[in-house]
């Protein structure tokens, strides 16, 4: 196991059994801690344990690749309808970060249908340079298309880091690639750095419902990949002087490699469910008690501009369709202000809102956990309270 | 159709609480449950085969406690179970832990879909349902709400930014599955009891074809730094006017001189 | 002596805990608010085979032991006893007579669709003028061809209204006094069976308790549960059962309240503390656990003795007996423990205590169980 319990120093004193996230220590029979297969190699009990008797085993891991090899920082460009992701402009923004302090390139990969017309504005984010894979097959994101053009193009031109959206079809195709190329992929992001120590990228996520943060290191293999949040990194001024190159590659696809068909996109909701992009987002929970008070929800939501959102109770009660769900399993969101409404804020909630920058609660229980991260609370009837902010909204947008 | 689920053993991470003075996760008291998008997926490997006939089978990577875990699938309806576990795996992070499920599951034989639920809800990372569909060389979608077969098309709505993408596909197939995709079922009476008296057969590092250097923390390529519990936001303003209409009128002023609005 | 539940059990217990969590709870308050009986729960349990836990295979049961349908009430009562008690009603004294007197075509008939959860059953003993002396009833049931005509009325009775069956008790022979009762089967529908009114009860809102009322009814003689004058006997043996249950919901309770006042004490602070730090509130909490956990080892041991094929009167005796009287203590402190909040209807307390008085009542009162342990005692 890679990380031990040395026996005979363990006091019993059970800190690491309580602390282990992952439930991967029990005392056995002798009263010593030992670490279960379980065991992820976090280190939580390494810092607990008071006689300092865990220790991490060092493996001699095997060397996958030459690491001297793999130059740039990549950013993979979503788009679809002729548009690019706003994720995929905060990574630029983030990605140039890196690059600098890497001493590398920043590099933009974008792979579509007649997509050409984009690169000025990768290029504006902050590109140095853009790999360009082009063909029909691309004109909708398959799993086997993309995986396939993005692990040509890593394998061909050797990234150091690749950073990719947290989006539907970015942990789609994360995972896929990391795979194929046999390198590490860390998930969902909510911060990156650059670990002074080893020089590599340090990916920082939430883990366990949101309730701590790991922070994840690629030491051997190359690139070192991650999907990051959107909306956790601004947006860069664009600068529409810019340009760079462009490295167009020829597509090995085939269409018979593609093995998933694209029909069409159902659009659920009359309302818009893209709550990742909103800016503002009215947000309704348990507190709403029943589904026609959730058009106080709307309203305000229209009044505002915003998105409606909802908590995971709701979406349980069937009073909002499951796309607006926000949280640690639902969607993450980070608008400029979120409206929590009726919503005790549970940590899951919370971990998938927390990047909001203003955040406005209403909730009649004093106590609710959602008014300790909220930057402005008001203690109070929902179904009083929204009608009142409602009107006083629609006046001052008629001012 | 012969249906494979992955299924995984959790702490209920709804249930896990931060000590307030040590700033560290409260793991005692948490009750360990089959993470909840796995019952998902079980449950839809159910209705699928009872519309199609075949059999269902479910494994699950962990240490021994994790047979509990698979029996609560064995009650729900599935035909068989199996738990692959060895000190070799330990450490493992998404990569190895999917190349080591993939041997597992080649070793079990073939099938025509495997199931996985999206995340599991310690972990979160939703990796290992994709990198085991590409060890496994199957096509793979993502988010899938709603799955139907016919005639050898599998159709599936997968959930997306802005709606539901319509999906078609062939197969064998890997598919991860979202909540919304139905309400898992509760086992029965005689379902447990079976699933109790059920032997549940164990798959060592000895009963597959590994390379040894893929496993376990050898295996994988990330590696944790540190653990820590996320900053919190500190509270802000709390508005308790005597009515309604002035706490609101309380809230726009502060909006104002914040230039929010 | 092996205090460990077996695997099994542990699983059975698992799964009605889950049940009872995620489908019974959310409803509780309001059904207690309201008055509400919910049939789609009752539904529920019967689909997951709750009715037929110990039960033979052949007639649609699971073929478990007794114990694990204890558990099961247990766990229903901690969350909602009512739904506890509306299970224990069809399968403790409808469900298990039919099965221990009943004729194979009887058994076919109305204990399978029981066991198989789409039925539920009800027992009818009680009447205006015969609680606890049960054997002076007063609906009679006069043999006329091959029917018999049953006419009187019941009240108090669980699942009424609700039930597709019911077991009846009527005196066929009034010259014999006790040994002329009889047992019979009645189906909801029957011809001049009709349901009184609704009971409006302190407490176990959420179980439907009505009169049953009986106007010439026509029974066929093949609906007769035994031997005619065999009634009294079958009641009696029938109550035996049905009494560990009782003390089963009563645990239940009881442990609930417990849980809600272990937790409050630690959140409530008072003078700068959690109310739990001071010794009255702490030994308080002692002296309800300790209850609580006598309580446990008399029902589970009841339950154990009956599945081991022990004589178990005087054991279910004891454990309704204590198990009610600790829930009535239990609820009452923890109420105590709640402060003003304890009184209100916000916090479940309240409703545990309102719940927890008619299990010192029904299936034979408290009295009713001090003579049947002292007549074991003295024989």
């Amino acid at each position: 196991m890679a990380v031990v319990v040395i026996q005979d120093k363990c006091i019993s004193c059970g800190a690491c059994v309580a602390v282990c996230p992952f439930g991967a220590i029990v005392m056995q029979d002798n009263d010593k801690a030992f670490i279960t297969e379980a065991c992820t190699a976090c280190g939580a009990c390494i810092e607990t344990c008071p006689v300092s008797t865990i220790v991490r085993e060092e493996e001699e891991k095997t060397v996958a690749m030459d690491k001297k090899e793999y130059k740039g920082v990549w950013v993979f460009i979503e788009q679809a309808e002729g548009h690019i992701r706003g994720v995929s402009h905060e990574l630029l923004g983030e990605g140039r970060k890196l690059a600098e302090a890497m001493g590398q390139e920043l590099a933009g990969v974008l792979i579509g249908n007649q997509v050409e017309p984009l690169t000025k504005d990768v290029f504006a984010s902050g590109a140095d340079k853009i790999y360009l894979v082009e063909g029909p097959e691309y004109n909708h994101y398959s799993t086997d298309g993309f995986a396939t053009a993005l692990a040509d193009l890593i394998k061909t031109y050797k990234p150091s880091v690749i950073l990719m959206g947290a989006t539907n079809d970015g942990r789609d195709l994360g995972p896929r690639v990391a795979c194929r190329i046999g390198t590490g992929l860390t998930a969902d992001c909510t911060n990156l750095d650059i670990d002074g120590d080893t020089g590599l990228v340090a990916w920082t996520r939430p883990a366990f419902g949101g309730n701590i943060m790991a922070t994840i290191l690629c030491p051997e293999h190359r690139p070192q990949m991650g999907t990051i949040r959107p909306k956790v990194f601004k947006r860069p001024v664009q600068d529409f002087s810019r340009t760079g190159e462009i490295v167009r590659v020829t597509s090995k696809v085939k269409p018979e490699d593609i093995r998933t068909k694209f029909i069409e996109l159902l659009q659920v909701s009359a309302a818009s469910c893209n709550l990742e992009e909103a800016e503002v987002i009215v947000s309704g929970g348990r507190g709403m008690c029943k589904l026609e008070n959730f058009k106080l929800i709307e309203e305000l939501a229209e009044v505002l501009g915003g998105t409606v959102g909802a908590s995971r109770a709701a979406v349980d009660a069937g009073w909002k369709p499951a796309l607006h769900q926000v949280g640690q399993t639902g969607k993450t969101v980070g608008p400029k202000i979120y409206v929590a409404c009726g919503i005790s804020g549970a940590i899951q909630h919370i971990a998938g809102m927390s990047s909001s920058d203003i955040i406005i609660a209403i909730n009649k229980d004093a106590d609710a956990p959602i008014f300790k991260v909220a930057d402005y609370g008001i203690v109070g009837d929902v179904m009083e309270v929204l009608p009142v902010m409602i009107e006083e909204m629609k006046k001052i947008r008629q001012a | 159709m012969d249906i494979l689920v992955c299924v995984k053993q959790v702490p209920d991470t709804t249930e896990v609480k931060i000590d307030p003075q040590t700033n560290t996760l409260i793991r005692q008291g948490v009750p360990s449950i089959v993470n909840p998008f796995d019952k998902n997926a079980v449950e839809a490997a159910l209705q699928l085969k009872e519309k199609q006939g075949g059999k269902v089978v479910v494994i699950s990577m962990g240490p021994p406690q994790a047979k509990d875990a698979l029996k609560e699938c064995l009650a729900m309806g599935a035909d068989e179970a199996y738990l692959i576990s060895d000190r070799a795996f330990g450490g493992a992070d998404t990569l190895a832990t999917s190349y080591t499920l993939a041997a597992g599951i080649r070793k079990l034989g073939k099938f025509d879909m495997i199931l996985c639920g999206k995340q599991a809800i310690d972990g979160d990372t939703a990796q290992v349902g994709p990198e085991i569909a590409e060890y496994l060389d199957i096509p793979q979608v993502t988010y899938v709400a709603k799955v139907e077969i016919n005639e050898g098309v599998v159709r599936v709505e997968r959930e997306h930014e802005e709606g539901y993408e319509i999906i078609e596909t062939t197969l064998p197939v890997l598919l991860t599955v979202v909540k919304s995709i139905n309400e898992p079922r509760f086992p029965t009476v005689k379902g447990t009891m079976k699933a109790n008296r059920k032997e549940i057969p164990v798959i060592t590092v000895t009963d597959v074809e590994v390379d040894p250097e893929r496993l376990g923390l050898k295996g994988s390529p990330t590696q944790v730094r540190r653990i820590f519990t996320p900053p919190q936001r500190t509270q802000g303003e709390i508005i308790q006017a005597d009515s309604a209409r002035e706490s609101v009128a309380i809230l726009i002023q502060k909006l104002s001189e914040a230039k929010i609005i | 002596m092996f205090f460990q539940l077996t695997e099994e059990q542990k699983m059975m217990q698992k799964m009605v805990r889950e049940f009872a969590e995620k489908e019974v709870a959310p409803g509780v308050a309001e059904r207690d608010e309201q008055s509400l009986f919910d049939r789609s729960l009752a539904d529920a349990m019967g689909e997951m085979g709750l009715n037929g836990i110990c039960f033979p295979e052949k007639y649609g049961g699971a073929d478990s032991d007794y114990l694990s349908y204890i558990l099961a009430i247990e766990e229903l009562s901690k969350v909602d006893d009512g739904v506890g008690i509306t299970l224990s009603a069809t399968v403790s004294l409808c469900a298990g007579p039919i099965y221990a007197y009943g004729t194979e075509e009887q058994k076919e008939k109305y204990l399978r669709p029981i066991l198989e959860g789409t039925h539920m059953g009800a027992f009818g003993l009680t009447e205006a003028n015969a609680g606890t002396d049960a054997a002076s009833q007063q609906t009679v049931a006069v043999a006329d061809g091959d029917h018999y005509i049953i006419n009187g009325s019941k009240i108090f009775i669980t699942n009424a209204g609700e039930a597709e069956t019911y077991i009846v008790f009527a005196m066929t022979d009034k010259s014999k006094g006790v040994k002329g009762i009889s047992a019979f089967i009645l189906e909801k529908g029957m011809p001049g069976f009709t349901f009184g009114k609704k009971e409006h009860k302190l407490g176990i809102h959420s179980s439907i308790t009505m009169e049953l009322v009986f106007q010439d009814v026509k029974v066929p003689k093949a609906n007769l549960l035994g031997k005619e004058g065999e009634g009294f006997k079958i009641a009696m043996n029938t109550l035996d059962g049905g009494r560990i249950g009782v003390a089963a919901q009563a645990l239940g309770i009881a442990q609930a309240a417990l849980d809600h006042a272990v937790k409050y004490s630690k959140e409530r602070v008072q003078f700068g503390k959690p109310i739990a730090n001071n010794q009255a509130i702490a030994f308080m909490l002692a002296d309800m656990g300790t209850k609580v956990e006598a309580a446990r080892l008399l029902v589970y041991k009841a339950a154990w003795n009956k599945d081991q094929g022990l004589s178990y009167s005087k054991e279910a005796a004891m454990a309704k007996l204590y198990a009610s009287d600790i829930a009535m203590e239990v609820t009452t402190d923890a109420v105590q423990i709640f402060g003003g909040y304890g009184y209100t209807c916000e916090y479940p307390v309240e409703r545990l205590m309102r719940n927890a008085k008619i299990t010192q009542i029904y299936e034979g009162t408290n009295q009713v169980q001090r003579m049947v342990i002292s007549g074991a005692l003295l024989r």
